[in-house]
């Protein structure tokens, strides 16, 4: 017992000695962290990648996109990881955190965009919502309608209430449940958008970012925003058959059923890909990932799994990240990022 | 005497109250084991409800010819030629064997997704493994994709969604009825690790994971624990510091983990530079939280071997260490055996310090030694709880269920080496 026990005890230190005094490894591995809305992108090329080619399959950890960047730019090594997803652009400040620390040479990859769209049957008339209608409609507590500082239940249930210029129509919406994607990235773009725009709502934001947070976010539970389940193509059937109703889904979705219902136009924007790649559509956001170049040649596989990524059969009109939901930039934007991937050019800082 | 009666009957007349007293007392009590019990059920039966078909898989059989020239590849072994050759076509071909009328560009489309999304590459394996295959006709069972598998196994369930297309859905009933499209025992759910395709995902990985974790755990905290209590309970002296160090030793076990998480982070990863995601890494981690359990549970089974086997081994002249260690120790095993793995089970259930030394991760290759990256049971049941895809509702179900598999196998571990070692004096 005492002879296994000195055993285990020396193993133990040599372990764990072993393991300190070797900080900066030999790692074949690809390491990927950051954003979780990407998350579901890159794991899918990431599995691809590792079953298509003989490189093992790259490690990826979701962060979110400013934990990915802060673990990204802490340096060069094989501790620190090689790509970072990101929902959105890296700031200035965060790409001089990266020079700071080394990481002089950053490759940045703008893989697409999330869109999320607002629709209603072709049979109804065409509609156009602000985003401070949109949260109005929606939202569980709104600023007082009769004026003053207070947040009320939200009183409307008719569109023309909000604004006259809105049709008199009772307010109907399905979207979808809380364990969704879209409804994340629905409630923090076009939610927390319109909630902005309201002044007291938006000092809020500075004072006590909690209340702000569950004042933006929360959905009204009355009545007018209906939960559909997770199945998109139910709430497609439901608006064709009931002009009234409006629904909320990702951007596929009505790319495939354009026979059967139109999008509404958000702040005058049409939600085409054209509109939403180019960050002109309101509800959507551009997906982002960067590469460190110091470690491509030193962990293996890096140049191919961007390659990969960067193929038109992943991320093209007809690749196999549409099935996910990713909305692709426009080809001839495709082709030259695709270019730069190549030659890995790096970012100058001047383009933030 | 009066007296006397008096008081009779003022025990009598309370007599009843006493005893309705007792009697709400004991219900309250069976009340409460009753919900606890109930409690218990509800969950299982919504797990094993919910996970007994992720024990079961569906596949696509299919006579695949592995005709060179539908593939465009003249020589297995030329990586250059595997990375642009084509292994999903003799899948559909053999596919549309079974629907001649299936000829156009869409519907040979919507057929090829019956199939699993990687089934290209079983093709692409199996040719790499056996290159000389090429031209053959193999009989090969591929998984069906997560939608078939959703509308052949869930057929009039609520809770799940056909998203098969009409066309699709009759030629998976025809399929159905030739036997070509089965379900069986889901072995892939045992034999790989991590996938995004539900048909593709198991456990594997996170076994090996979770097992190399805890031995590392184990190497660490037992050795230390025991150490670290037998010197306190034995050696220490009474003053002010020990008494500082046991107060310390109580409120550590009472730290919520997510604590020793940060610690890990700042220290092993921080100061150390030690590689994130490592068995390692969590297993020290898991190893300093179960310290405070292991040195509790050992100084109480220390202190419960009777001082007559240390006043007899002293007496015959045994010096201090031979006494600790020739009978103190041995006697106090089983109790200290028991803390540990009791410990031990806690540190498999844990996931939230291995949140922030990045152990919860997307991790699809099988770790094959201490300084792979790695994840652990529990952190795949999570991930796979919150993924999308309807097949992972079932499976994340399924790994709770080998989870509680494991947890249950190691408490009765720990109660058979009690009964077993355990001496009475």
């Amino acid at each position: 017992m005492i002879k296994l026990k000195t055993a285990l005890t020396t193993l133990a230190l040599a372990g764990s000695i072993a393991a300190v005094s070797s900080p900066a490894m030999a790692r074949d591995t690809i390491n990927i962290v950051g954003s979780s809305t990407v998350y579901p992108f890159a794991t899918v090329v990431a599995e691809r990648f590792g079953r298509n080619t003989d490189f093992p399959t790259p490690k990826l950890e979701s962060t979110g996109s400013g934990g990915g960047l802060q673990l990204f730019c802490q340096g060069v090594g094989t501790q620190h990881p090689d790509i970072t997803n990101a929902s959105r652009r890296m700031k200035k400040s965060e790409f001089d955190m990266c020079q700071k620390n080394g990481v002089k040479e950053i490759t940045e990859v703008r893989i697409g965009a999330d869109g999320i769209v607002i629709a209603r049957s072709n049979k109804a008339d065409k509609l156009d919502l602000s985003l401070e209608q949109v949260f109005l409609a929606l939202a569980k507590e709104v600023p007082d309608p009769d004026g003053g500082d207070k947040l009320v239940a939200n009183p409307y249930n008719n569109w023309s209430e909000i604004d006259s210029s809105l049709p008199d129509l009772e307010i109907s919406v399905m979207g979808p449940p809380p364990t969704s994607g879209t409804r994340d990235a629905f409630v923090e773009l076009a939610m927390e958008g319109g909630c902005k725009k309201f002044d007291m709502i938006a000092q809020m934001e500075d004072e006590n970012e909690n209340k702000f947070k569950s004042v933006c976010h929360s959905m009204r539970e009355d009545g007018p925003f209906i939960e559909a389940g997770e199945n998109d193509n139910l709430i497609v059937q439901r608006l064709a058959q009931d002009a009234d109703t409006l629904g909320v889904f990702g951007y596929s979705f009505l790319m495939e059923n354009t026979g059967q219902i139109q999008a509404v136009t958000v702040d005058a924007v049409e939600p085409t890909p054209e509109n939403i790649s180019s960050d002109k559509y309101p509800i959507a956001r551009s997906l982002w990932f960067y590469v460190k170049k110091a470690h491509v040649g030193v962990v293996p596989g890096i140049e191919q799994y961007v390659a990969e990524f960067t193929k038109e059969s992943t991320w093209g009109d007809n690749g196999y990240l549409i099935d996910v939901g990713l909305i692709p930039a426009p080809r001839n934007e495709r082709m030259k990022i695709a270019k730069n991937v190549k030659e890995l050019n790096s970012m100058t800082g001047n383009e933030l | 005497m009066s007296d006397q009666s008096a008081q009779a009957e003022i025990v009598r007349n309370s007599l009843k109250r006493r005893y309705r007293k007792e009697r709400r007392f004991r219900l309250y009590g069976i009340l409460a084991i009753f919900i606890a019990l109930a409690s218990l059920f509800i969950l299982f039966a919504d797990i094993i409800g919910k996970g007994h078909t992720g024990f079961v898989k569906t596949t696509i059989t299919l006579e695949v010819v592995l005709d060179s020239e539908l593939m465009y590849l003249d020589d297995p072994t030329d990586a250059d030629q595997r990375s642009m050759a084509d292994f999903s076509a003799p899948i559909i071909a053999a596919l549309q064997e079974h629907f001649p009328e299936a000829d156009s560009a869409g519907e040979k489309r919507e057929l090829g997704r019956l199939i699993g999304t990687y089934a290209a590459s079983e093709i692409r394996d199996l040719l790499i493994a056996k290159p000389d295959l090429l031209n053959s006709t193999q009989s090969i069972e591929f998984p069906a994709h997560d939608r078939v598998s959703v509308y052949v196994k869930h057929p009039d369930n609520s809770q799940y969604s056909i998203k098969l297309s009409e066309q699709q859905q009759r030629w998976v009933d025809e399929l159905l009825e030739k036997g070509v499209i089965d379900t069986s025992f889901n072995d892939v759910l045992f034999s790989r690790g991590d996938s995004r395709e539900p048909a593709n995902a198991g456990v594997l990985g996170a076994i090996v994971g979770s097992l190399l974790t805890m031995l590392v755990t184990l190497a660490i905290a037992f050795p230390v624990g025991v150490a670290a209590a037998v010197y306190l309970e034995e050696f220490a002296p009474q003053n002010k510091i020990t008494d500082f160090i046991e107060v310390n030793i109580n409120n550590l076990a009472a730290v919520p983990s997510i604590i020793f998480g940060l610690l890990g982070l700042a220290v092993f990863i921080g100061l150390f530079g030690m590689p994130r995601s490592v068995p390692v890494l969590g297993g020290m981690v898991l190893a300093l939280m179960t310290l405070p359990t292991i040195i509790i549970s050992s100084r109480a089974a220390i202190k419960s071997v009777p001082p007559s086997i240390r006043e007899a081994a002293e007496g015959i002249g045994a010096s201090k260490m031979q006494v600790v260690l020739h009978h103190v120790v041995p006697l106090a095993m089983p109790g200290m055996l028991t803390g540990s793995i009791i410990g031990m089970a806690q540190a498999l259930g844990e996931t939230a310090p291995l949140l922030l030394i990045g152990m919860v991760a997307f991790i699809v290759d099988v770790p094959g030694g201490f300084l792979d990256s790695a994840t652990v049971l529990p952190v795949q049941i999570y991930l796979w709880a919150s993924s999308s895809e309807q097949g992972f509702v079932e499976l994340a179900s399924a790994a709770i269920m080998v989870l509680l598999t494991f947890m249950i196998i190691m408490n009765a571990l720990a109660i058979w080496l009690r009964k077993r070692l355990e001496r009475r004096w």
